[in-house]
Protein backbone atom coordinates (compact mmCIF):
# COMPACT_ATOMS: atom_id res chain seq x y z
CA UNK A 1 0.00 0.00 0.00
CA UNK A 2 1.18 3.46 -0.83
CA UNK A 3 -0.15 6.50 0.97
CA UNK A 4 -0.09 9.88 -0.77
CA UNK A 5 0.62 12.88 1.43
CA UNK A 6 1.59 16.50 1.00
CA UNK A 7 4.48 17.35 3.29
CA UNK A 8 5.64 20.96 3.46
CA UNK A 9 3.88 21.62 0.17
CA UNK A 10 5.47 18.69 -1.65
CA UNK A 11 3.62 15.59 -2.79
CA UNK A 12 5.11 12.53 -1.18
CA UNK A 13 4.37 8.84 -1.32
CA UNK A 14 4.89 6.78 1.76
CA UNK A 15 5.04 3.03 1.45
CA UNK A 16 2.91 2.44 4.51
CA UNK A 17 -0.76 1.89 5.13
CA UNK A 18 -0.91 3.86 8.31
CA UNK A 19 1.46 5.55 10.66
CA UNK A 20 1.34 8.04 13.50
CA UNK A 21 2.66 11.58 13.20
CA UNK A 22 5.55 10.58 15.41
CA UNK A 23 6.40 7.72 13.05
CA UNK A 24 6.06 10.03 10.07
CA UNK A 25 8.48 12.53 11.62
CA UNK A 26 11.03 9.74 12.09
CA UNK A 27 10.33 8.41 8.59
CA UNK A 28 10.98 11.88 7.14
CA UNK A 29 14.31 12.14 8.91
CA UNK A 30 13.29 14.72 11.50
CA UNK A 31 15.86 14.02 14.19
CA UNK A 32 14.49 16.42 16.76
CA UNK A 33 10.68 16.29 16.84
CA UNK A 34 10.78 18.60 19.87
CA UNK A 35 11.96 21.35 17.53
CA UNK A 36 8.99 20.93 15.21
CA UNK A 37 5.44 22.19 15.39
CA UNK A 38 3.02 20.18 13.25
CA UNK A 39 0.01 21.43 11.34
CA UNK A 40 -2.33 18.94 9.61
CA UNK A 41 -4.80 20.21 7.01
CA UNK A 42 -4.38 23.69 8.45
CA UNK A 43 -4.99 22.73 12.09
CA UNK A 44 -2.37 22.61 14.80
CA UNK A 45 -1.65 19.29 16.34
CA UNK A 46 -0.92 19.31 20.04
CA UNK A 47 2.45 17.76 20.79
CA UNK A 48 0.94 15.06 23.00
CA UNK A 49 -1.11 13.87 20.01
CA UNK A 50 1.97 13.13 17.84
CA UNK A 51 1.85 9.60 19.20
CA UNK A 52 -1.83 8.98 18.61
CA UNK A 53 -2.80 10.93 15.47
CA UNK A 54 -2.81 8.57 12.51
CA UNK A 55 -1.72 10.07 9.22
CA UNK A 56 -4.33 9.53 6.51
CA UNK A 57 -4.24 9.42 2.73
CA UNK A 58 -4.38 12.95 1.35
CA UNK A 59 -3.34 14.72 4.56
CA UNK A 60 -1.52 17.99 4.08
CA UNK A 61 1.14 18.16 6.73
CA UNK A 62 3.43 21.04 7.59
CA UNK A 63 6.48 20.70 9.79
CA UNK A 64 7.22 24.16 11.20
CA UNK A 65 10.62 24.46 12.77
CA UNK A 66 11.68 26.52 15.72
CA UNK A 67 14.19 29.04 14.49
CA UNK A 68 16.21 31.43 16.62
CA UNK A 69 18.77 33.78 15.14
CA UNK A 70 19.19 37.50 15.46
CA UNK A 71 20.63 39.15 18.54
CA UNK A 72 20.71 38.34 22.25
CA UNK A 73 18.73 41.43 23.26
CA UNK B 1 0.25 66.66 8.81
CA UNK B 2 3.91 67.18 8.16
CA UNK B 3 4.89 69.64 5.41
CA UNK B 4 7.73 68.31 3.33
CA UNK B 5 10.79 70.40 2.63
CA UNK B 6 12.32 70.35 -0.84
CA UNK B 7 15.04 68.01 0.30
CA UNK B 8 12.53 65.66 1.93
CA UNK B 9 10.50 65.51 -1.27
CA UNK B 10 13.67 64.49 -3.02
CA UNK B 11 14.83 62.08 -0.31
CA UNK B 12 11.53 60.22 -0.29
CA UNK B 13 10.70 60.62 -3.98
CA UNK B 14 10.90 56.88 -4.68
CA UNK B 15 8.34 56.24 -1.95
CA UNK B 16 6.16 59.12 -3.03
CA UNK B 17 6.11 57.69 -6.56
CA UNK B 18 4.51 54.49 -5.28
CA UNK B 19 0.72 54.59 -5.58
CA UNK B 20 0.19 52.72 -2.34
CA UNK B 21 2.63 54.91 -0.38
CA UNK B 22 2.63 58.42 -1.86
CA UNK B 23 2.85 61.65 0.11
CA UNK B 24 0.30 60.40 2.59
CA UNK B 25 2.15 57.15 3.26
CA UNK B 26 5.42 59.01 3.67
CA UNK B 27 3.78 61.34 6.18
CA UNK B 28 2.56 58.30 8.10
CA UNK B 29 6.09 56.89 8.15
CA UNK B 30 7.54 60.15 9.46
CA UNK B 31 4.89 60.26 12.17
CA UNK B 32 5.34 56.63 13.20
CA UNK B 33 7.24 54.86 15.97
CA UNK B 34 8.86 51.46 15.40
CA UNK B 35 10.78 49.46 18.00
CA UNK B 36 13.50 47.02 16.98
CA UNK B 37 14.45 44.49 19.65
CA UNK B 38 18.00 43.37 18.96
CA UNK B 39 20.66 45.24 16.99
CA UNK B 40 22.05 42.00 15.57
CA UNK B 41 21.71 40.00 12.37
CA UNK B 42 18.03 40.84 11.85
CA UNK B 43 17.86 44.16 13.65
CA UNK B 44 20.81 45.65 11.75
CA UNK B 45 19.30 45.57 8.24
CA UNK B 46 15.82 46.28 9.64
CA UNK B 47 17.12 49.38 11.45
CA UNK B 48 18.92 50.67 8.36
CA UNK B 49 15.87 50.30 6.12
CA UNK B 50 13.54 51.79 8.72
CA UNK B 51 15.88 54.78 9.11
CA UNK B 52 16.30 55.22 5.37
CA UNK B 53 12.52 55.02 4.93
CA UNK B 54 12.00 57.89 7.33
CA UNK B 55 10.28 56.13 10.23
CA UNK B 56 10.11 59.18 12.50
CA UNK B 57 11.08 57.48 15.74
CA UNK B 58 13.00 54.22 15.96
CA UNK B 59 13.61 52.52 19.28
CA UNK B 60 16.48 50.04 19.38
CA UNK B 61 17.05 47.62 22.26
CA UNK B 62 20.23 45.64 22.87
CA UNK B 63 22.46 45.10 25.88
CA UNK B 64 25.56 43.92 24.02
CA UNK B 65 28.72 45.48 22.67
CA UNK B 66 29.95 44.95 19.12
CA UNK B 67 32.20 41.90 18.74
CA UNK B 68 34.29 40.94 15.76
CA UNK B 69 32.20 37.81 15.07
CA UNK B 70 29.13 40.07 14.64
CA UNK B 71 30.53 41.89 11.63
CA UNK B 72 29.93 39.03 9.16
CA UNK B 73 26.20 39.81 9.20
CA UNK B 74 25.34 42.76 11.48
CA UNK B 75 25.96 45.34 8.80
CA UNK B 76 25.00 48.39 10.85
CA UNK B 77 28.20 47.89 12.90
CA UNK B 78 31.62 48.66 11.46
CA UNK B 79 35.09 47.43 12.38
CA UNK B 80 35.74 50.75 14.15
CA UNK B 81 32.76 50.08 16.44
CA UNK B 82 34.30 47.02 18.11
CA UNK B 83 33.69 47.30 21.84
CA UNK B 84 31.03 50.02 21.53
CA UNK B 85 27.48 49.43 22.73
CA UNK B 86 25.46 48.06 19.81
CA UNK B 87 22.68 50.57 20.46
CA UNK B 88 25.14 53.49 20.24
CA UNK B 89 26.73 52.15 17.07
CA UNK B 90 23.30 51.53 15.53
CA UNK B 91 22.05 54.98 16.53
CA UNK B 92 25.05 56.67 14.92
CA UNK B 93 24.47 54.91 11.59
CA UNK B 94 20.71 55.48 11.57
CA UNK B 95 21.15 59.19 12.23
CA UNK B 96 23.83 59.36 9.58
CA UNK B 97 21.57 57.66 7.03
CA UNK B 98 18.67 59.99 7.76
CA UNK B 99 18.69 63.06 10.02
CA UNK B 100 14.86 63.04 10.02
CA UNK B 101 14.94 60.04 12.34
CA UNK B 102 14.93 60.23 16.12
CA UNK B 103 16.56 57.16 17.64
CA UNK B 104 15.62 55.98 21.12
CA UNK B 105 18.37 53.59 22.27
CA UNK B 106 17.68 51.20 25.15
CA UNK B 107 20.75 49.41 26.44
CA UNK B 108 19.12 46.49 28.20
CA UNK B 109 18.08 42.87 27.96
CA UNK B 110 14.32 42.66 27.71
CA UNK B 111 12.67 40.64 30.44
CA UNK B 112 9.23 40.13 31.89
CA UNK B 113 9.57 43.10 34.22
CA UNK B 114 10.80 45.74 31.74
CA UNK B 115 9.26 44.76 28.41
CA UNK B 116 5.92 46.54 28.80
CA UNK B 117 7.66 49.84 29.58
CA UNK B 118 9.96 49.33 26.61
CA UNK B 119 7.32 48.51 23.98
CA UNK B 120 4.67 50.94 25.18
CA UNK B 121 3.88 53.74 22.76
CA UNK B 122 5.32 52.04 19.67
CA UNK B 123 3.15 51.37 16.62
CA UNK B 124 5.01 48.26 15.53
CA UNK B 125 7.72 46.01 16.97
CA UNK B 126 10.36 44.05 15.07
CA UNK B 127 11.63 40.97 16.89
CA UNK B 128 15.28 40.57 15.97
CA UNK B 129 16.24 38.47 18.99
CA UNK B 130 18.07 35.16 18.90
CA UNK B 131 16.48 33.12 21.65
CA UNK B 132 13.14 31.50 22.22
CA UNK B 133 12.57 32.85 25.72
CA UNK B 134 12.68 36.43 24.40
CA UNK B 135 10.67 35.55 21.29
CA UNK B 136 7.83 34.19 23.41
CA UNK B 137 8.09 37.16 25.78
CA UNK B 138 7.86 39.66 22.90
CA UNK B 139 4.88 37.74 21.50
CA UNK B 140 3.04 37.66 24.81
CA UNK B 141 3.74 41.30 25.65
CA UNK B 142 2.74 42.53 22.18
CA UNK B 143 -0.46 40.44 22.21
CA UNK B 144 -1.36 41.73 25.68
CA UNK B 145 -0.58 45.35 24.80
CA UNK B 146 -2.20 45.06 21.35
CA UNK B 147 0.93 46.04 19.44
CA UNK B 148 1.48 44.38 16.04
CA UNK B 149 4.90 42.85 15.54
CA UNK B 150 7.08 40.93 13.14
CA UNK B 151 8.59 37.65 14.30
CA UNK B 152 11.81 36.54 12.66
CA UNK B 153 14.13 33.56 12.97
CA UNK B 154 17.18 32.46 11.04
CA UNK B 155 19.44 29.46 11.14
CA UNK B 156 22.20 28.44 8.76
CA UNK B 157 20.61 28.98 5.33
CA UNK B 158 17.02 29.18 6.54
CA UNK B 159 14.76 31.96 7.62
CA UNK B 160 11.18 32.36 8.74
CA UNK B 161 8.95 35.28 9.55
CA UNK B 162 5.35 36.07 10.40
CA UNK B 163 3.53 39.26 11.27
CA UNK B 164 1.19 39.15 14.24
CA UNK B 165 -1.85 41.38 14.51
CA UNK B 166 -2.84 40.75 18.14
CA UNK B 167 -6.13 38.86 18.52
CA UNK B 168 -6.78 39.19 14.79
CA UNK B 169 -4.23 36.82 13.33
CA UNK B 170 -2.29 33.79 14.55
CA UNK B 171 0.36 34.67 17.13
CA UNK B 172 3.75 33.01 17.63
CA UNK B 173 2.35 30.99 20.53
CA UNK B 174 -0.60 29.79 18.40
CA UNK B 175 1.96 28.04 16.22
CA UNK B 176 4.82 27.16 18.53
CA UNK B 177 3.04 26.81 21.90
CA UNK B 178 6.10 27.02 24.15
CA UNK B 179 9.89 27.13 23.89
CA UNK B 180 11.58 23.86 22.91
CA UNK B 181 13.09 21.85 25.74
CA UNK B 182 16.33 23.08 27.19
CA UNK B 183 19.61 21.16 26.93
CA UNK B 184 18.51 19.33 23.80
CA UNK B 185 20.62 21.14 21.34
CA UNK B 186 23.68 23.31 20.80
CA UNK B 187 23.43 26.98 21.66
CA UNK B 188 22.81 29.71 19.10
CA UNK B 189 26.38 30.86 19.28
CA UNK B 190 27.47 27.42 18.08
CA UNK B 191 25.12 27.42 15.08
CA UNK B 192 26.18 29.11 11.90
CA UNK B 193 24.23 31.43 9.65
CA UNK B 194 24.98 32.82 6.21
CA UNK B 195 25.27 36.57 6.73
CA UNK B 196 23.16 37.49 3.73
CA UNK B 197 20.35 35.23 5.01
CA UNK B 198 20.08 37.50 8.05
CA UNK B 199 19.90 40.44 5.66
CA UNK B 200 17.15 38.81 3.62
CA UNK B 201 15.02 38.17 6.65
CA UNK B 202 15.64 41.45 8.47
CA UNK B 203 14.77 43.25 5.24
CA UNK B 204 11.46 41.36 4.98
CA UNK B 205 10.74 42.42 8.56
CA UNK B 206 11.46 46.08 7.74
CA UNK B 207 9.19 45.82 4.68
CA UNK B 208 6.42 44.46 6.90
CA UNK B 209 6.79 47.43 9.27
CA UNK B 210 6.66 49.88 6.36
CA UNK B 211 3.63 48.11 4.86
CA UNK B 212 1.81 48.04 8.16
CA UNK B 213 2.35 51.75 8.74
CA UNK B 214 1.50 52.90 5.24
CA UNK B 215 -1.29 50.35 4.77
CA UNK B 216 0.27 49.19 1.50
CA UNK B 217 -0.61 45.62 0.54
CA UNK B 218 -1.20 42.83 3.02
CA UNK B 219 1.12 42.01 5.88
CA UNK B 220 2.21 38.42 6.55
CA UNK B 221 -0.65 37.78 8.96
CA UNK B 222 -1.96 34.23 9.36
CA UNK B 223 1.03 33.09 7.36
CA UNK B 224 4.56 31.95 8.01
CA UNK B 225 7.04 32.75 5.28
CA UNK B 226 9.90 30.27 5.30
CA UNK B 227 12.84 30.06 2.97
CA UNK B 228 15.83 27.88 2.40
CA UNK B 229 18.57 29.84 0.67
CA UNK B 230 20.45 26.73 -0.50
CA UNK B 231 17.95 25.85 -3.25
CA UNK B 232 16.52 29.39 -2.75
CA UNK B 233 13.02 28.07 -2.14
CA UNK B 234 10.39 30.30 -0.57
CA UNK B 235 7.18 29.02 0.91
CA UNK B 236 4.23 30.66 2.59
CA UNK B 237 2.42 28.38 5.02
CA UNK B 238 -1.13 29.45 5.82
CA UNK B 239 -1.80 29.63 9.53
CA UNK B 240 -4.84 30.25 11.63
CA UNK B 241 -5.40 31.26 15.20
CA UNK B 242 -5.31 28.41 17.66
CA UNK B 243 -8.56 28.46 19.65
CA UNK B 244 -6.61 27.01 22.58
CA UNK B 245 -3.73 29.49 22.36
CA UNK B 246 -2.34 30.18 25.82
CA UNK B 247 -2.13 33.91 25.21
CA UNK B 248 -4.43 35.14 22.42
CA UNK B 249 -7.49 32.88 22.84
CA UNK B 250 -10.73 33.84 24.55
CA UNK B 251 -9.66 32.19 27.78
CA UNK B 252 -5.90 32.58 27.93
CA UNK B 253 -3.95 30.57 30.50
CA UNK B 254 -1.13 33.13 30.38
CA UNK B 255 -2.35 36.45 31.74
CA UNK B 256 0.88 37.67 33.26
CA UNK B 257 4.25 38.04 31.60
CA UNK B 258 6.91 35.63 32.71
CA UNK B 259 10.43 34.79 31.69
CA UNK B 260 10.56 31.43 29.96
CA UNK B 261 13.49 29.18 30.56
CA UNK B 262 16.26 29.96 28.15
CA UNK B 263 16.58 27.39 25.39
CA UNK B 264 18.93 27.07 22.48
CA UNK B 265 18.29 27.31 18.77
CA UNK B 266 19.66 24.56 16.56
CA UNK B 267 17.54 22.05 14.69
CA UNK B 268 17.91 18.97 12.58
ZN1 LIG C 1 -2.10 32.96 19.84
Amino acid sequence: MIMKLTINGEKKEVARESMTVKELLAHQGVEMPDMVSVQINGDFLERDAFDSRIVREGDEIDFLYFMGGGSSA
Amino acid sequence: MIDFTESQLERYSRHILLDSVGVEGQQKLLGSRVLIVGAGGLGAPAAMYCAAAGIGTIGIVDADAVEVSNLQRQIIHFTDDLGSAKVSSAREKMEAINPDVTVEPVKAFVNASNIVDIIEGYDFVIDGTDNFATKFLINDACVMQGIPFSHGGILRFNGQTMTVLPKESACYRCVFHKPPPKNMIPTCSEAGVLGAVAGMLGTVQAAEALKYITGAGDVLADALLTFDALPMNFRKVRLKRNPNCAVCSERPSITELRDEEQAACDLK
